[in-house]
């Protein structure tokens, strides 16, 4: 277990200088995201036009794990339609499971060296588990609540 | 030789390598790690007199009920109470609150009374008198901690009223390292009328401790702090208040006559030990505390201080950091919680730990307390009698390592 696995350049640099950081208001998707057992906190917004992501903001506090991930997320989906986002979501969580090819995912691949740190895993996915549970509550039509990676382990 | 490199060869674990490294173990605020004597007794208790307590005829029921009760006692000497049967065993801490919440808080509180706790309380300090007061219709107020890492007692005076029944305080905090003076806040308590309930389970592991002294009424402490085993501990309580209260858990070994509808129950302690007790545990937690004796209270908080001071000293030259708690080692313990601009504490304790170094990061079971210090989680270091300055020195060279891996990506792109 080497600590550059888990600490990849693009990841620190995400953490160092996180993109798309703030917050939409108005906003199509609203989601808070936490993991209890970190303290780490996000809340990611998202913006539509049609059936497409115009824009995706994050503010939140946590690990450089956490906060990297959320910033590569934002830029990932910015431009894809919801369909698109979803499988992106479901590449992500297979990746993170060791269930799943990482090529496709770009720099997002950088964050499959997390899978050797077990406890960190979840401080990976908790955004993508966010953002698809406010998809999720966007799609049912209900009002959002606050996710947490101890209700969906991902 | 220094304390702790001369006591260090008595415990086994220290001699493991993590990582290909040699450990570096910087977490006995968390759980302590234990002797030789403690371990060989844990083993010599199972292979030689392993029975259940206060119920059997025979040899080695009695050997075990002599040793469990023997155990009482020397707990009750180190703690200075005024007799064994003062001494509760429970599974720790927690425990130990949890049952005076449960036995006396119930009897006793009425809606309106006010329990006063500090900003610096451990949930397990916190969570109880949180479901008595909901249950109750009781209050809480919380003692304010000041920048510095202290109590504000001007605040307590004006928290105190004649509705206060309890003032429930750390002795020594497991995240600030802050010490308590727990006799000046039991006599200003006992003016008003209230009790005093202290959590000693950060006190007792490293200083000599007197109840009388303390002024308290209750104390709470646990043994897998103390170099012993996990699942041990206590609760002491001045008599006529155990004899007041009523039983915690009903079952076994706590009944005197057991009816259809009603029983009536044995004088404390044992009133409060329901069912077969940590027989082992207990036994084994004396022979940590004789050991900690041997070595000597004075010798184990001169060594922690020597430490303490050193740590605070070398962590001033790590760059972008930040001490939680006092920044000086006057009555301060052994736990050092601090922050790092560049870097968030589970990173540094991910870094740290592949140099084989195991301190603690997250909220420590203290949320009120980071809440009031702007944070959400620190990073925190505590020592015990057989670190070193080896261990400090270890610790900071890992510091310097995080600052360098996250400063490296800090560069503007």
């Amino acid at each position: 277990m080497a600590l550059d696995d888990l600490y990849r350049e693009v990841i620190l640099d995400h953490y160092a200088h996180p993109r798309n950081r703030g917050r939409l208001d108005p906003a199509d998707v609203t989601v808070e995201g936490a993991n209890p057992l970190c303290g780490d906190e996000l809340v990611l917004s998202v913006r539509l036009e049609g059936d497409r992501v115009v824009a995706a903001r994050f503010e939140g506090r946590g690990c450089s794990i956490s906060q990297a991930s959320a910033s590569m997320l934002t830029e990932a989906i910015t431009g894809k339609s919801v369909d698109e986002v979803r499988g992106l979501i479901g590449a992500f969580k297979a990746m993170m499971r060791g269930a799943g090819p990482a090529d496709s995912l770009g720099d997002l691949a950088a964050l499959q060296g997390v899978r050797k740190f077990p406890v960190r895993i979840k401080c990976a996915t908790l955004a993508w588990v966010a953002l698809e549970q406010g998809l999720d509550e966007r799609a049912a039509g209900r009002a959002p609540t606050r996710t947490t990676t101890e209700t969906d382990p991902a | 030789m220094e304390l702790g490199a001369r006591v260090r060869g008595d415990f086994p674990l220290l001699a493991r390598t993590v990582h290909g490294k040699p450990l570096v173990y910087l977490d006995s605020a968390a759980t302590s790690q234990k002797p030789r004597v403690v371990l060989d007794a844990l083993q010599e208790y199972y292979c030689r007199y392993n029975a259940n307590v206060h119920r059997g005829i025979y040899a080695i029921a009695e050997e075990a009920t002599a040793r469990y009760e023997a155990a009482r006692a020397t707990l009750a000497r180190l703690l200075h109470a005024a007799r064994p049967e003062e001494i509760v065993f429970t599974r720790g801490t927690t425990e130990a609150i949890n049952l005076v919440a449960g036995s006396w808080g119930r009897a006793t509180l009425r809606a309106g009374d006010e329990i006063v706790l500090t900003e610096m309380e451990h949930h397990s300090n916190i969570v109880p008198w949180q479901l008595l007061a909901a249950e109750k219709g009781a209050r809480l107020k919380y003692v304010p901690v000041t920048d510095a890492g202290r109590l504000d007692l001007d605040a307590l005076d004006r928290l105190l009223t004649e509705r206060t029944r309890l003032v429930a305080v750390v002795h020594q905090s497991n995240v600030l390292g802050t010490v308590n003076p727990i006799r000046e806040i039991a006599d200003r308590a006992h003016a008003a009328g209230a009790l005093v309930l202290v959590d000693a389970a950060q006190s007792v592991p490293h200083q000599a401790i007197d109840v009388q002294q303390l002024g308290a009424d209750f104390l709470a402490f646990s043994g897998h702090k103390m170099l012993g085993p996990t699942g041990s501990g206590g609760l002491w309580a001045r008599y006529e208040l155990l004899e007041a209260m009523p039983p915690y858990h009903g079952g076994g070994e706590m009944i005197v006559r057991v009816d259809y509808e009603r029983s009536t129950f044995k004088a404390p302690p044992h009133r409060f030990e329901a069912g077969t007790p940590p027989i082992a545990g207990a036994i084994v937690l004396a022979v940590a505390a004789d050991y900690l004796q041997g070595v000597g209270f004075e010798a184990i908080a001169a060594w922690e201080h020597t430490l303490v001071a050193y740590a605070l000293e070398r962590l001033r030259d790590v760059p972008g950091l930040r001490i939680l708690g006092p920044t000086t080692p006057e009555q301060r313990g052994g736990a050092i919680s601090f922050v790092m601009d560049v870097a968030h504490p589970h990173d540094i304790a991910q870094v740290l730990d592949q140099e084989g170094i195991a301190i603690r990061a997250g909220h420590h079971c203290a949320q009120l307390l980071h809440r009031r210090f702007g944070v959400e989680a620190s990073a925190r270091a505590s020592v015990h009698l057989y670190n070193t300055r080896e261990d400090i020195d270890a610790l900071v060279a890992g510091l310097h390592a995080v600052r360098r891996l996250f400063t490296r990506a800090s560069r503007p792109v």
